[in-house]
């Protein structure tokens, strides 16, 4: 690839749009202004993206950018940059700061901690419920109308239990539009629990933390969103009888979406018989039949899209025993590459299958309108090219992201971003960092 | 064999290695003088984050009698209650110079950890982690075993001997490792327990299961050469794994009458420490058929066996890669050179 001179003009060549022929495509103030073969523009920059695929600018609903509290583990700066990196033009900043995202204040914050850093358009996700502590409904309407614009509201990290607190949450973030993305774990099934239950945990002496408790709260939540008319999301979903109950649930007609994680479509619980705590995370790896049904369902449409969960920690926090070690993994700057090989390599998705499920249907889910859009002349230009043919070793300390906690280090992995455009301005050129949007101002989506 | 970290890490041949060590270790244990040279110079640290002054003292007397330097680090309060991290600690010992590390840690997996994460070199010997393994126990439990129920014991596994394993499977270490030392050694192994105390997950592992002490006991699927008996924590039944202490005692304890359910030759075990009344009555333990002082006495020619196996230049347990000197002849050769 070669990259000639910079400007707000870039011309695309050659890139296989969705994976399909391979086409021109002119970048201009910010949208696609044209595409289609032989294109030519006087004092364009050029991008000869022989043998790239050109997707729709990857959309995160669920990462953890631990700013404001943790500034140790991940900044919306470093975390952005490793969004960018990844082929993200949005993220979703979980709501589990210190202090909690469970205010306009907060939220705005986080929402302006964005702005300022100009490498992807990030989108502060509310809590559902005050500090999180599952007791009373957080001020939504206020996030919601605050400039962050909160469509996404989610205790991640805890479940929203209650069984009447999560029936009005779904209730009232219907007045404005708003989804509830539950983190579904019933927490009495789940006391003290350190891996899947089952084979590996009963001979690993590890406390198991069983399907059951994540299928019973989905379970709740469907019947939950069905009875009121709302509209659920259910994050990071990891088993099997979880996929049958969305199925189900939507068989029935109702409103629910669903999320994978890149790690639960590749790693087992087999991995943990290491001890090592970057494979420990939350929900846990699952069995490789787990694995399975997750794939065919990301497939088949059951669940909708994938989100990372990028779950960025300080070396100390997993540098010692099992049971002291925090949960979580990074993801966003691994994303892609594990959905290609789990996915496009599988025959289970095409590039046009993968944009559906990392940009189109995420954006919608999220409500943001700019992003996800169609690659077609006039739409904002928010673009991701992939080389599918590289392969690249899983190196965490040369990755933009301040967590070391990556469970595929060592790794080969297919496929490798080599340009992302945010608004039509290359954040990645070369699969390095060019630079942040100047001067970003994302208004308000509609 | 660099660690000792799960009962699993042995083969057949490797585990009646150590067997027969642990029997010549014994030896030397009747005599006069008891301390042998072996490892003088070599320092054990005895690295405990629980408290078992049972399993410490065992572990600090095998070492001492070899003449190893023993450190004993009481690091109770961990870097679970953030206190200094396993790791610091792993590398302050590095830093003086362990040659072994005895580790004793609430966490499971806490000694696979310090063994394979590059913060120690010495050798690691699990002496229980968590709801792990307690590896060195299911070896002085199978040398026990060994010698009541095997005659001309040297050389022998334990095949065809059926051994029942009573109590809280679930939680229980000792439980892990005799499950896959007795499986090893070819004995047949029963786990008798409420259902609540046994894991999600036994269906797969190489033994029988009964929720049914008496039928057990009876021998109804063949007469039992051991009963092991596990210690049952009474607050359990605060976490509803059981009605009563009153319930679990009628239901899984062992007392004079299912004693009497024994074939004569069976042995009676427990790891210890035992809750008389609970899971074993006063007569159950104290009678001619109980083994629970001597598995006690066993425990320091076992971890004689382990240490000196692991230490004294015989990193590989196997019998086609015998040691330098062969153990019985070291043991013979060392012991000339006391005064």
């Amino acid at each position: 690839m070669t990259t000639t001179t910079a400007g707000t003009t870039w011309l695309v060549r050659r890139s296989r749009v969705l994976g399909g022929q391979p086409t021109d495509v002119l970048v201009e103030n910010g949208v696609v202004a044209e595409i289609g073969p032989g294109l030519s523009a006087a004092g364009a920059s050029v991008l000869d993206a022989d043998g790239l695929v050109l997707l729709p600018g990857l959309v995160d609903l669920h990462t953890h950018l631990r700013e404001p509290g943790r500034e140790d583990a991940e900044t919306v700066e470093t975390g952005s940059q490793a969004a960018a990196r990844g082929g993200f033009t949005a993220v979703h900043a979980m709501a589990n700061t210190d202090p909690v995202a469970d205010t306009a204040g907060v939220v705005e914050q986080v929402w302006r901690l964005g702005r300022r850093s100009g490498w992807v358009d990030v989108r502060p996700v509310g809590a559902v419920t005050v500090g999180l502590a599952g007791e009373r409904l957080a001020e939504l309407g206020a996030m919601a109308d605050s400039a962050a614009g909160v469509r996404v509201f989610s205790d991640d990290g805890k479940c929203v239990s209650d069984a009447v607190l999560m029936r009005r949450a779904l209730e009232y973030v219907k007045a404005f539009d708003g989804v509830v993305a539950q983190h579904a774990q019933e927490p009495r099934l789940t006391d003290g629990a350190q891996m899947h239950e089952g084979a590996v945990s009963a001979v690993l002496g590890l406390r198991g933390w069983p399907a059951v408790a994540e299928e019973a709260i989905i379970a709740r939540d469907v019947l939950l969103a069905g009875h009121v008319g709302s509209r659920l999301h259910v994050c990071h979903l990891s088993t099997a009888g979880s996929v049958e109950i969305v199925r189900w649930a939507k068989g029935r007609g109702i409103d629910v979406t669903a999320e994978v994680t890149p790690h639960h479509l590749l790693l087992t619980d087999e991995e943990v018989r290491s001890y090592d705590p970057v494979f420990k995370v939350n929900p846990p790896l699952r069995t490789a039949e787990d694995v399975m049904a997750l794939r065919e369902a990301l497939a088949d449409g059951t669940i909708d899209i994938v989100a990372t969960d990028h779950a960025p920690h300080p070396v100390e926090d997993k540098d010692c025993e099992w049971a002291a070690a925090a949960m979580g993994m990074t993801g966003l700057e691994t994303a892609l590459s594990v959905v290609q090989h789990t996915m496009v390599e599988t025959g289970l998705l095409d590039w046009a299958g993968v944009a559906q499920r990392m940009s189109a249907a995420p954006a919608r889910i999220g409500r943001v309108a700019d992003q996800g859009r169609p690659l077609v002349v006039g739409e904002p230009a928010h673009l991701t090219l992939v080389d599918p043919a590289a392969r690249w070793t899983v190196e965490p300390h040369t990755m933009a992201t301040m967590g070391r906690n990556s469970p595929f280090r060592g790794r080969e992995l297919p496929g490798q971003v080599v340009a992302t455009f945010y608004a039509g301005h290359p954040t990645v050129l070369d699969g390095k960092l060019a630079g942040p949007r100047p001067g970003t101002t994302p208004g308000r989506d509609a | 064999m660099r660690h000792l970290l799960s009962a699993a890490d042995l083969d057949r041949a490797q585990a009646v290695t150590v067997l027969d060590v642990a029997e010549q270790m014994a030896a030397t244990q009747r005599r006069e003088i008891k301390k042998l040279p072996t490892l003088r110079g070599r320092t054990v640290v005895n690295l405990f984050f629980e408290d078992s002054t049972r399993t410490r003292i065992s572990f600090e007397a095998a070492a001492k009698r070899l003449s190893a330097d023993v450190i004993n680090f009481s690091a109770k309060g961990s870097s679970v209650s953030k206190g200094e991290s396993l790791k610091d600690t792993a590398l302050t010992l590095e830093a003086m110079g362990a040659d072994a590390v005895v580790v004793r840690h609430p966490a499971s997996g806490a000694p696979h950890r310090l063994a394979h994460a590059g913060w120690t070199r010495g050798a690691v010997v699990n002496a229980g982690d968590g709801t792990h393994e307690h590896p060195t126990q299911a070896l002085l439990d199978a040398f026990t075993m060994r010698r009541h129920l095997v005659e001309n014991a040297t050389g022998a596994d334990l095949a065809g001997r059926r051994v029942a394993v009573v109590g809280d499977v679930l939680h229980s270490r000792v439980a892990r490792s005799n499950v896959l030392l007795l499986n090893t050694l070819g004995a047949h192994v029963v786990l008798v327990a409420p259902p609540t105390l046994l894991p999600v997950g036994v269906e797969g592992w190489p033994c029988e299961v009964s929720y049914d002490l008496d039928a057990t006991l009876a021998g109804g699927h063949g007469d039992l050469d051991a009963v092991m008996m596990l210690r049952v924590q009474a607050e359990r039944m605060n976490a509803s794994y059981f009605p009563s202490v009153r319930e679990y005692s009628r239901r899984y304890g062992l007392d004079a009458r299912r004693v009497g359910l024994l074939p004569d030759h069976t042995v009676v075990m427990h790891p210890g420490p035992m809750n008389r009344g609970l899971e074993i009555s006063a007569d159950a333990a104290d009678s001619p058929r109980s083994t629970i002082v001597e598995q006690v006495t066993n425990g320091v020619a076992v971890r004689m066996a382990v240490l000196y196996l692991l230490l004294a230049g015989a990193r590989d347990l196997a019998p086609d890669a015998p040691p330098a000197a062969p153990p019985a002849e070291e043991v013979a050769l060392t012991e000339g050179v006391l005064p």
